[in-house]
């Protein structure tokens, strides 16, 4: 039951910012100092997650490569597939950040009766990892509009495509809708699918139950639990953020400060999760290295310079006499290596 | 550290995103909005100022629908005085200023309602009535 175990951390996190909120004075500790605490976590752990990649060494060339690599003239290379130039691994690194290319390519594999395996294509992981991540992506663009005054003409511009069905007031938001119906597809694939059951762990659930809580929570806040939740209010409080004077005004629903907090975890436990994911694609050594190991030689960053290469030719050089008296046969008898020298 | 030029210029943009807001406002706390009290001196709304303020979004929704879909434009009284349900019927009575009172905190907050898609300010209809 690890599943369960998410929504157990998740029930605790919202009873902690729920009650604890309501008591006089904590709205401070949960208002501003968490939230701050949390952003540098965020900030200072993904810098210092980064960087500890970045010292890594990567020995050998190894990008994953899945078509015709380059090679004779009139073998067409497939350039985004087998990259080796720094403008097609861009190219190839663009299309896997923005339209995450290689969950395009995600196959189902299974085994009927014979036993026959067979191989099919299941695009279902890469339409709702997509639907999620933009959806996710417009959300975080749209609370832009709590902490920037004057709002940019853009946010409004990306929040009225938002709520363009104009459906009650409030308007809702069609990304609330696409990233609650992500988030349950890739739950319920996890729970669902065997396999991925089996290799699921409680950090695979966990972000996803602190997502969906936090849509969840947003939702409520925004359409349904309105009580004390002042927008005006509300800006004042995270424009002051941004701006190092924070205040607490008036009252804030405790819907608020359970939202508050749970994005605040999500920021603190961002650089310390799979979440790093993020800065992470951008990081890995099998898709932004190019394919040119045959005209480019890849220098493992960490030999040791004293060591110089030693070709066979020098071994022999080397070693000839003792490999002679042992009978090894060698390239170049010692008569005539000794006339040569 | 490997790749330093690629890497550290990437970290750069990354830590000036996430803390974009902070240059955008420029270490300036805004000023809140004040909305504009209704001229004519009311003192009392159809519902208490604390709930208006989250809510009356939601109650203008509701009014709507009952209004334009089960045709119930009922009086609403208050202080005394009778008014139609609806927001110019009703609302824009006493809050006549639409600039000075709906938009600063729409403004603001970046709220962009649609109710004026339809609906007209006073100072809208008054205009419209001398021209037809």
């Amino acid at each position: 039951m690890k599943y369960a175990f998410s929504f157990l951390a998740v029930i605790a996190l919202i009873l902690i910012a729920g009650l604890g909120s309501q008591i006089p004075g904590m709205q401070y500790l949960f208002g501003v100092v968490l939230p701050y605490l949390a952003i540098m976590l965020f900030v200072g752990g993904f810098v210092y997650r980064v960087m500890d990649w970045a010292k890594s060494p990567v020995p050998f060339s190894i990008p994953t490569t899945c078509g015709q690599g380059s090679s004779l003239d009139f073998i067409k290379q497939d350039k985004l597939e087998c990259p080796t130039t720094t403008t097609e691994v861009a190219g190839r690194m663009f299309l896997e950040i923005f339209f995450f290319r290689s969950l395009f390519r995600n196959t189902k594999s299974e085994i009927h009766d014979g036993p026959k395996v067979t191989y099919e294509s299941s695009k279902w992981l890469w339409l709702f990892a997509l639907i999620f991540h933009y959806s996710f992506l417009v959300i975080v663009l749209r609370h832009m509009r709590f902490f920037l005054e004057p709002v940019p003409f853009v946010l409004s511009i990306l929040e009225g495509v938002d709520s363009m069905l104009q459906i009650g007031q409030p308007a809702m938001y069609l990304t609330d809708v696409f990233i609650l119906v992500g988030l349950l597809f890739l739950y319920g694939r996890r729970l669902i699918t065997r396999h991925v059951k089996y290799i699921s762990l409680n950090n695979d659930y966990f972000p996803l139950v602190l997502i969906f809580s936090i849509a969840v929570t947003g939702i409520l806040m925004r359409y349904f639990l309105r009580t004390d939740i002042d927008i005006i209010n509300i800006k004042n409080l995270a424009i002051g953020l941004v701006t190092f004077s924070p205040v607490i005004g008036a009252k804030i629903g405790a819907i608020f400060y359970i939202h508050l907090f749970l994005v605040c975890t999500l920021l603190a436990y961002f650089p310390f999760s799979k979440l790093m994911h993020m800065g992470g694609v951008f990081m890995s050594p099998t898709r932004n290295m190019a394919n040119n190991s045959r005209s480019k030689r890849h220098i493992n960053p960490w030999n040791d310079p004293e060591i110089k290469p030693h070709s066979y030719a020098g071994y022999e050089d080397e070693f000839r006499e003792f490999m002679v008296d042992a009978g090894i046969p060698v390239e170049k008898e010692l008569a005539a290596a000794e006339d040569k020298a | 550290m490997y790749n330093k030029g690629t890497i550290i210029p990437g970290l750069v943009i990354f830590v000036l995103l996430v803390t974009s807001p902070i240059w955008f406002n420029g270490f300036k706390a805004a000023t809140p909005p004040k909305p504009e009290l209704p001229p004519g001196g009311e003192k009392n709304c159809v519902m208490p100022k604390e709930y208006m303020r989250d809510n009356h979004m939601v109650l203008l929704n509701q009014w709507r629908d009952s209004v334009l879909r089960e045709e119930e434009r009922v009086v609403v009284t208050v202080d005394g005085k009778n008014y139609r349900k609806g927001l110019q019927m009703a609302c824009m009575q006493c809050h006549s200023n639409k600039e000075k009172f709906c938009d600063t905190c729409h403004t603001y907050a970046d709220v962009n309602p649609y109710c004026w898609d339809c609906h007209l300010t006073p100072k809208e209809a008054a205009s419209k009535e001398v021209t037809h």
